[in-house]
């Protein structure tokens, strides 16, 4: 699945809001096909990485190579970064006032300048893949959670990206919908499309991702692959972080839980 | 009440009607164009060019739509710009009805989120596309009322209109007022005003059912 040519590299990046450090020197290599998920505890500069990655950030140091194209050039043609760039954020962000497929239509027409029916065969084909074509006269408001994020899913792919971003995507949703989208994506993951993406679903982290990236102050504290970091953290601080995600020592007799209560 | 009076006249104030409605027509639509224009450059927070527009719009909106006239048809010949009734009349009112359209038009900008914004923009949109495609289209839902108040005021600040000598539905019940028939006039003026300003106010008001109904739901 590896066919080891560079996409992306990133050297040094650093990004400030205000006076605060977010990111701090961060350095990453992305090759074509590979999968990574990135995690870590909030305000750890996860979402941040992304954002500067197709330009909703102005980073403040070191640079981001996208196929060769040095995107911390200020002359960086954004537009057209973004068009080889997919996005999908938490809160989906469909346009409300345009249909799903309207929605999903818009970038190709407008921004690539595509014919529509050529525009068409592509959203028939990705909808029908998210099972979505039957609801493609629907307005967002009319879809579930999960839908709409398909629909966003669907309206990132339909730019024919070499990249995809995803943004806590399954963060706002539902549990039963959540299932609904992390399939799409590890469909996607299979089909070998270059991914980044922020999660807090570590189950679903472990089974789609080639590598795992865990960041943790604004920089990477590990680059493993899933078994070795769910297994084996090599840092206390990876081992800290996971064992937010067990509940099964909770109710032991001297677990912390219990312990808090009889402080109280 | 004198129905023959109000027969053998009514075509003069079909007449001075039209003349109303049209100078209303365009006066309305340009005062939209720079309202919007305006709501933009204050939506981007443009450096220079959103103080200019602040300036104007406090401008327009805090002197008498008569005041700006008599500056327009009175005033500006001294300076060498000669224009006539009807002229004056449409930029007097776009002059006025701008400041008003800006600040309703800047509601409904205001309402879209920065995260709409985001989403435009990672689908390659242009800044213009985005305005024409996402922001607009969303702002243009939420100023609807405000729109529709503005343009129903407009309609009636066009009865200052006569003091550009300009032969409108005010200016022919005044000249006619001067022959007596006080009550026939004032009924045709009335009936006038609301032959043009009802369906104006029924038409918004159906838009906006409309467009709640569309609700977006966000």
């Amino acid at each position: 699945m590896l066919s080891g040519q560079v996409v992306l590299k990133i050297k040094d990046l650093v990004k400030n809001y205000d006076q605060r450090a977010v990111l701090k020197g961060l350095t990453l290599t992305v090759s074509q096909g590979e999968v990574l998920v990135v995690i870590g505890p909030s305000g750890c500069g996860k979402s941040t990485l992304l954002r500067c990655l197709n330009g909703l950030e102005p980073v403040n140091g070191g640079q981001i190579i996208f196929e060769g194209q040095y995107l911390t050039d200020p002359q960086t043609n954004w537009s057209r970064i973004r068009q080889r760039v997919g996005m999908v954020f938490q809160n989906y962000e469909l346009f409300p006032h345009l249909t799903a497929l309207e929605n999903i239509l818009l970038g190709p027409i407008k921004v690539q300048n595509k014919s529509r029916e050529e525009a068409l065969a592509k959203a028939e084909y990705w909808l029908n893949r998210v099972d979505l074509w039957d609801r493609r006269h629907s307005f967002p408001r009319q879809l579930s959670g999960g839908q709409k994020q398909r629909v966003a899913i669907v309206r990132a792919l339909a730019m024919d990206p070499e990249i995809m971003l995803f943004d806590e995507v399954t963060a706002s949703l539902d549990p039963e919908m959540v299932r609904e989208v992390l399939d799409v994506i590890t469909n996607l993951a299979q089909e070998g499309l270059t991914m980044l993406i922020v999660t807090h679903e570590m189950a679903f982290a472990r089974a789609v991702a080639d590598r795992i990236i865990f960041l943790d102050d604004g920089g990477i504290v590990e680059d493993s692959t899933p078994d070795v970091f769910f297994q084996n953290p090599a840092t206390e601080r990876a081992r800290r972080f996971l064992n937010i995600f067990h509940y099964d020592d909770i109710h032991k007799p001297n677990g912390s839980l219990n312990l808090a209560k009889n402080n109280l | 009440m004198d129905l023959d009076f109000i027969l053998a006249k009514g075509p003069i104030f079909l007449a001075a009607a039209q003349l109303t409605v049209t100078v209303a027509f365009f006066g309305i639509l340009l005062s939209a164009v720079v309202g919007l224009l305006c709501a933009v450059v204050k939506f981007y927070r443009w450096p220079v060019a959103h103080r200019l527009v602040s300036a104007y719009i406090e401008l327009a909106r805090n002197t008498p739509l008569m005041v700006q006239l008599f500056f327009l048809y009175f005033g500006l010949p001294r300076l060498g710009f000669i224009w006539e009734g009807q002229t004056c009349a449409i930029l007097g009112l776009t002059f006025l009805g701008g400041g008003y359209m800006a600040e309703a038009f800047r509601g409904g900008l205001s309402a879209v989120g920065k995260d709409q914004v985001e989403a435009g923009l990672s689908i390659g949109l242009n800044r213009f596309q985005l305005l024409r495609y996402v922001i607009v289209p969303q702002a243009l839902a939420v100023s609807l009322p405000a729109i529709s108040a503005t343009t129903i005021f407009l309609m009636k600040e066009t009865s200052v209109f006569s003091i550009v000598a300009l032969p409108d539905l005010m200016y022919v019940a005044k000249d006619l007022l001067k022959e007596g028939h006080s009550s026939e006039t004032n009924t045709l003026l009335v009936a006038s005003y609301l032959a043009v300003i009802l369906p104006i106010s029924l038409i918004f008001a159906w838009l906006e059912r409309r467009l709640r109904f569309a609700g977006f739901g966000s």
